[in-house]
């Protein structure tokens, strides 16, 4: 049962071969056989997936299903709030608080009818990439149980990798789907800004954030995009248009043929010198089959420069921090979350400095004082102000990019996953292992990861990048899904992590 | 601590005022400016609130168009340009009845600017420049508990109310204003007056400064008199009656020159205005130092509203308080006087109303200025909020000029208009209030009170018709106030020939 897709799931309960609350009990218990070893999870309610799952079955029986994936159990990155579920964002600060109300993106899901098997763990405010800066302990790689899952989004690509869920919802802000994806042997999709809608998603980066599929196929994040995608009213953000046909794009890409379809090979990100540095031999290895295998199916391979990329890494890092250090701001014990008395008759202030000293790890701490820095009078203009000008130029890059490819291809990550604590006391290292997701949040535009094989040098996963232009995030899974076809030819079915290490 | 003060007259001798105007108006749109949380006045605390207006993690903002609107109409009345784009930013600073730790906000961009309003002041017209009018959502509301006066000094703890939080509010700011001299307090007064007028006749805040729909902050500072320069300036905050605006500016004029005097300087702070002792205290200072790190809302697209909308609304705008009082004043021929007595008492909708439906505008003024003003005085509204209409009016006057009322029974028409007895004829049938003019019971009264008081009558036997009024007030009071004067007085002069 859990090795199913979400597809295939979904057609078993629409066969009549399973039932809901059988395909969540499955998952419930793979939870329980392997995330004492994975902590892919922050907190499981199998109380109310399993009263979900009877409900999608009670509605089958009574033939009014609501969606493709009626039934087909989820994970949620525990930055959504959820109605009556903790919601912590890996954070101290949030420990205990209980929402009110539902993301947009988890109310969808639950008119569609996915039971909601639980939260899954990640790094505190979505800042890291490796799941470490969780308040509540890193979550670790199904593929080798010492070495990250990537991040921020761990949780749910390793729920996603070692079957504990078929499907879960992640966030991007520089690659917190993409990048987990791609170390963990799974697909995540970070859609258009503004395609999938942020109320409820407790902010990193609002400009940068966005909420999107992690799965195990192309088709089961088309799948899903489907279903939590689409113009919000509640996100002014949200993009007032029908999103394109994601589900027609994979379906038309397993098929295999890219005849005429133009792919950019990004030069800046594809290769050792010339651009960005730091590339792990396997990862380029794997990308070159990959292209290759694109060529071979039909499409035509164009190189392009993008000379503002090298600069991406440093405004992310600039535009991130300002933004969040304004974010983090809310969270004063005021109203929500730990309060922290440093004694009896302590004023507001006082409580205020006392919980966020308490609250905050490390990390969070470290980007609040960067971001107050840019922001601060005097520095605006040189660092807030610089970077928003180097981020225009980087949507140009994609802009004059996009009028030669239909598509721009690099590896997703220049590293295969990392062991744990190895990157923990370096930032640099560790923001280093983003620099290819993160243009396109600074530019807004679609990406997806797909599994590009195993590095020779140790054996782990490696992750093939698919960008498409602003609102063409079809072109993602179309691609995406005929690369996927290809490699599971090759390699005479899907990868997975090797079970013996899970237990 | 008491401030050292110079004499009013004694500061313009040396010093030359500058001031500059704040204003705060709390727009009456039914929902918040960044959610659909509702606006009313005095609900229980707590009670309008949501994820959005209370800041919870996740949630997120969308602009009020009736806000925006509001905004646009405000800025046009104040012959403002109206932005093609502009944007919300955040002003990030902590405070506990702050939701988020940052108020939503414009900084550079506002939507509405360089605009002007030309006051005027004892006949003269000072033109005040408008620098900018700008979107934005209030704060919650600190309740502290426990200390004396209701300040966090001293207080045991304290209590939010976050029904305010997320309220719109257009922020007015003037360009200082210069060359006022001894009129400053003046100005400074009328300029309020004027904007809260527009705001009453653009009708979009309820414009009421004592519950706080309009609040202003006064800005002042005295340079040597001729040097055309500008002195370091104090805030003072939440002004909250007109009269008050005058009276801190001029009271923080007096203050200002006696430090100016010691050869001192002045501290750039806010400060408290007390309203029961008259005076200024410092708040917080407001150095350099503080940065509200300010960037632009990346929860909120920009507002950009088209050119063809402006000028719809353009075309939305009430006629100009100022030109429409001069208008009405000389219509109605009332004296200055008068015409401020109806502006203050906020009765000129009223009285226009009570005499398009056909009383004169003496009448009209008579009954808004006196027995229903003084109702309204009792009951702590303002007359137009009264459950009697400028209609009810009208027939009540018409009924006295035909002679069915008199002064007295009118008034008791009102008590059973405020009664919800009915229309004014319904009252005065079911009340038998119509005045008695019928010979045949008059005469009897009169007969009654001839009977009654011998040595009066004798009196006017002899010729002292003056004394006619003893027994006409004892005729009436037979019959409780409902006789026909005139009539009583033609019956008892006839009998007593």
């Amino acid at each position: 049962m859990i090795t199913r897709t979400a597809a295939e799931l979904a057609a078993a309960l629409a066969a009549g071969e399973t039932t809901s609350v059988a395909a969540t009990q499955a998952h419930l218990d793979r939870i329980a056989e392997v995330d004492g070893a994975v902590h892919a999870f922050l907190h499981v309610d199998a109380e109310g997936a399993l009263a979900q799952a009877a409900e999608s079955d009670a509605r089958r029986a009574a033939g009014a299903t609501r969606s493709a994936l009626d039934g087909v159990p989820i994970a949620v990155k525990d930055v959504l709030a959820t109605e009556g579920l903790p919601t912590t964002c890996g954070s101290k600060i949030l420990e205990g608080w209980i929402p009110p109300y539902d993301a947009t993106v988890v109310r969808r899901l639950k008119a569609a009818g996915l039971p909601i098997l639980g939260k899954t763990n990640m790094d505190e405010f979505a800042m890291g990439s490796s799941t470490e800066h969780s308040a509540y302990g890193p979550t670790r790689n199904p593929w080798d149980l010492d070495r990250i899952p990537g991040g921020s989004g761990g949780g749910s690509a390793a729920a996603v990798a070692a079957f504990e869920a078929p499907l879960a919802i992640g966030t991007d802000t520089g690659g917190s789907i993409r990048q987990p994806g791609a170390v963990t042997g799974t697909v995540g999709v970070k859609p258009t800004y503004g395609g999938v809608s942020r109320y409820g998603l407790v902010a990193l980066a609002n400009s940068l954030d966005q909420a999107g599929p992690v799965t195990r196929t192309v088709l089961d994040s088309a799948l899903l995009h489907e279903v939590i995608g689409g113009h919000d009213p509640l996100d002014s953000t949200s993009i007032d248009q029908p999103l394109p046909a994601l589900v027609e794009a994979a379906k038309r890409g397993a098929a295999g043929d890219l005849s005429g379809l133009r792919v950019g090979v990004i030069t800046e990100m594809s290769r050792q010198e010339g651009g960005l540095s730091g590339w792990q031999a396997g990862v380029l290895a794997r990308f070159q089959e990959s292209v290759d295998l694109l060529v071979k199916a039909g499409a035509e391979v164009v190189e392009v420069s993008c000379p503002s990329f090298v600069h991406a890494l440093a405004t992310y890092y600039l535009i991130l921090p300002a933004e969040a250090s304004s974010n983090l701001a809310k969270f004063d014990a005021m109203r929500y979350g730990l309060r922290v008395w440093p004694e009896a008759d302590a004023s507001a202030e006082e409580v205020m400095r006392a919980t966020r000293d308490a609250g905050f790890g490390d990390e969070v701490k470290r980007r609040i004082i960067l971001g107050t820095y840019a922001l601060s009078s005097g520095y605006y203009d040189a660092y807030y102000g610089q970077a928003q000008k180097v981020r225009t130029l980087i949507s140009r890059d994609f802009d004059a990019a996009f009028e030669r490819a239909d598509v721009l291809v690099s590896p997703t990550a220049p590293t295969t996953a990392f062991k744990l604590g190895a990157k923990l006391d370096d930032p640099m290292a560790m923001y280093l292992n983003d620099l290819a997701t993160i243009p396109a949040n600074l530019a807004g535009v679609p990406g997806i990861s797909v599994p590009s094989g195993l590095a020779d040098e140790d054996g782990l996963p490696t992750g093939f990048q698919i960008l498409a232009p602003a609102l063409a995030d079809d072109r993602c899974y179309r691609v995406g899904a005929a690369l996927e076809a290809a490699l599971l030819e090759q390699w005479g079915g899907p990868l997975v992590p090797p079970e013996e290490k899970l237990s | 601590m008491t401030d050292t003060l110079v004499a009013f007259d004694d500061v313009l001798a040396t010093y030359d005022p500058a001031l500059g105007l704040e204003v705060h108006v709390e727009l009456n749109t039914n929902s918040k400016m960044f959610c659909g949380c509702p606006t009313e006045f005095g609900a229980e605390p707590n009670t309008q609130v949501c994820p959005t207006c209370l800041g919870l993690p996740g949630a997120m903002p969308v602009v009020n168009g009736k806000a925006v609107e509001s905004a646009i109409r405000i800025g046009l009345a104040l012959n403002c340009d109206i932005a093609e784009w502009c944007r919300f930013a955040r002003k990030n600073y902590f405070y506990p009845d702050m939701p988020k730790n940052f108020q939503t906000s414009q900084y550079d961009e506002p939507i509405c600017f360089d605009g002007y309003m030309d006051v005027d002041v004892d006949g003269e017209t000072f033109r005040v420049e408008i620098e900018r009018a700008h979107m934005e959502e209030d704060t919650g509301k600190s309740l502290h508990v426990g200390g004396a006066t209701g300040r966090i000094h001293g207080a045991d703890h304290s209590l939010v109310d976050y029904n305010r939080a997320g309220i719109p509010l257009i922020e007015i700011v003037t360009k200082p204003i210069r060359g006022a001299g001894a009129k400053a307090p003046d100005v400074a007064r009328a300029y309020v007056a004027q904007l809260r007028d527009l705001i009453v006749a653009l009708g979009v805040s309820d414009a009421r400064m004592d519950q706080g729909s309009i609040r202003a902050d006064v800005n002042l500072s005295l340079s040597p008199k001729g040097s055309g320069t500008l002195g370091t300036r104090t805030e003072t905050k939440n002004v909250n009656s007109l009269r008050s605006v005058e009276r801190a500016v001029r009271y923080e004029m007096s203050r200002h020159a006696a430090v100016l005097d010691a050869g001192e300087k002045i501290l750039q702070e806010t400060r408290h205005w007390h309203e029961d002792t008259g005076v200024t205290t410092s708040g917080r200072e407001k150095s350099d130092a503080e940065d509200y790190r300010y960037f632009p809302e990346p929860d909120l697209v920009p507002v950009a509203p088209s050119r063809e909308w402006v000028e719809e609304l353009r075309g939305t705008l009430p006629e100009n308080p100022t030109a429409r009082r001069a208008r009405l004043q000389a219509e109605w021929g009332f004296s200055d006087l008068e015409m401020r007595d109806t502006v203050g008492a906020g009765a000129l909708d009223v009285i226009e109303q009570t005499i398009a439906a056909g009383t004169t505008p003496q009448a009209a003024r008579k009954w808004w200025l006196g027995e229903l003003a003084r109702r309204a005085n009792e009951q702590g509204v303002l007359v137009d909020a009264l459950p009697v209409t400028p209609a009810d009016v009208a027939r009540v006057q018409a009924l006295v000029d035909e002679g069915s009322l008199n002064d007295k029974l009118a008034r008791q028409v009102f008590d059973g208009l405020f009664a919800g007895e009915g229309t004014p004829d319904e009252i005065v049938a079911a009340r038998g209030l119509a005045i008695v003019s019928d010979d045949g019971a008059l005469s009897t009264a009169v007969d009654n009170a001839i009977a009654a008081n011998p040595d009066v009558a004798d009196k006017i036997r002899d010729g002292k018709v003056a004394a006619a009024g003893a027994l006409i007030g004892a005729v009436m009071k037979e019959m409780r106030g409902q006789a026909d004067a005139g009539r009583v007085r033609e019956l008892i002069l006839e009998k007593l020939s």
